[in-house]
Parts: C-alpha cells; structure tokens; sequence
C-alpha cells in the first residue's frame, strides 16, 4: 500500500506548483542574493517532486533518473553561484543585489 | 492513514518554505529549508522512490545547505545586514506570484487525470532497477554530467582565489 494507490496525482502537482509558486516569491520578495539562491533551490525541488511524482505513477524509472541530474546541476550550480558571490561580497562588502545595478552599461 | 500523511508532510513543506521565505534572518531561512528538504523527502518515500529519498537528505540537507550555511557564516549576515525592499516592491511580488499561482492552478486544474499504471510496479525506486535505467539509457549524460561537475569545480576555484592573473 502506497500512496500512489490512493492519491491522485492532481495533489501532487498542486504542491509542486504551491511549492514553485513559493519559490518565485522569494525571488521577487528578497534583496539578499543567497535568499534568492535558495528560493531558485526550492523551485528545484517543487519540479524535482513533480518528476518523481509523475515517474512513480508511470511506473517509469527515467523520471527519477533525470531527478538524480538535476541533483548534480543544482549542486554544481550552487558551487559556482556561492563563488561569485564572495568575490562580489569581496568588492561590495554586502550581498544585496541593487549593489550589482553598476554591472549596467 | 497514507491520505492524512500526505496532508501532513505537504503542510510542513509549504509553511516550511513560506518560513525560508519570510524570515528576517538568513540563518533561519537555510535551517527552514533544510526542514522543507525533509518534508519533500517524506514526500519521496511515500511515493515509493526510498533511495532517491536517500540521496535527497544526503545531497540537498547535507552537502548544499552546509554550503549556503557556511558561506552565511563567513559573510557574517544577520537580521541587522539583511537588506530591504520597500513595502510597494513587496506587496507587488506578492501580487506578481499569486497571478502566478493562480494561472498555474487554473491551467492545471482541468489536466487529464492520469492513474497508477497496471500492474504496478512497486520497485521501481530501488537502486537496481535505477541503476539499470542510468547505466543503459542514461550512460552519455551520465558522462557529461562528470565533465559539468570538474568544470563547476575548476570554476569554483578559481572564482575563489584572490588576484587571478
């Protein structure tokens, strides 16, 4: 017995959209870079949970295969990200991103 | 039972990334979201996929958000360093991702509903029947996604490093 017997998929995917929804307001709500960061991480997962969602009700293991590269771009993504942001905290001394408008021409 | 679990784990998962969201300090918000990577793995055993469940905790509350939590800590970011937007700019993004939430939700609402595939195949989540799948189908990203990962690390490095000549 498992919830895939007796929840319909429709929750599932209301969830993942509540979840991203959530994940875009942090994106447009926050000034402080590593928030947005991790707003863009939730996003992620909302579609992460989604895929897994869809795979089990499939019976499909690529869904969750594809999860697991995800996992890998969000982790390399983050590595890179965190970086840049140092060397801008480096030369702004703060993290918020109205610091970064002289990157305009 | 498994209806009221559901019900429980997406409450915590939704308050829990409304708390990442709304809390005044940066610490805060990563520990909420580690919970909320908690309630999605909750999520993940429920829907039968354990190992992937597994790989959740240990790369997503393990690895990254020790990252997020350590790079808060050597910035030294509090409540009273957190930057603010006006209360125009938020009550605005607030709006933006209800609309937002509102076309998702409504665009999704009459989707075509899809039932659990017959026979079900309850063991699809586990290690062998994903290995097959990654090793067989997948090898060529499999491989690529090493390439991605040397070059975000060599990235990572050398963003890092002080006077790049």
């Amino acid at each position: 017995m498992s919830a895939i017997q007796t929840i319909p998929i429709n929750w599932y995917l209301l969830l993942s959209v509540v979840l991203f929804t959530i994940g875009v307001l942090g994106v447009l709500f926050r000034r402080n870079a590593i928030i947005i960061f991790m707003s863009v991480e939730l996003m992620l997962n909302a579609v992460n949970l989604l895929l897994v969602a869809f795979s089990s009700y499939l019976s499909d293991s690529k869904g969750q295969v594809f999860v697991f590269f995800i996992m890998a771009v969000a982790a390399a993504e983050v590595a890179v990200g965190l970086a840049i942001l140092m060397s801008v905290y480096r030369n702004s001394k703060s993290t918020d991103i109205n610091d970064l408008s002289r990157l305009k021409g | 039972m498994i209806t009221y679990l559901f019900y429980f784990l997406s409450f915590l998962a939704i308050m829990f990334a409304l708390m990442v969201v709304l809390s005044k300090n940066p610490i805060h918000s990563v520990l909420y979201l580690v919970l909320t990577f908690f309630a999605i793995a909750g999520h993940y055993v429920l829907l039968n996929a354990q190992f992937l469940a597994a790989v959740h905790i240990i790369v997503y509350a393990g690895a990254i958000m020790v990252l997020f939590l350590f790079v808060i800590m050597l910035l030294n970011l509090n409540k009273e360093t957190e930057p603010h937007k006006s209360i125009w700019l938020k009550a605005s993004a607030a709006v933006a991702s209800g609309l937002l939430l509102l076309v998702l939700v409504g665009s999704l609402r009459n989707a075509e509903l899809i039932t659990a595939a017959n026979p079900y195949n309850p063991s699809i989540g586990l290690i062998e029947n994903l290995g097959q799948t990654l090793f067989h189908e997948f090898l060529l990203p499999f491989e690529v996604a090493s390439i991605l990962l040397l070059g975000a690390m060599v990235g990572a490095v050398m963003l890092g490093k002080k006077n790049i000549k």
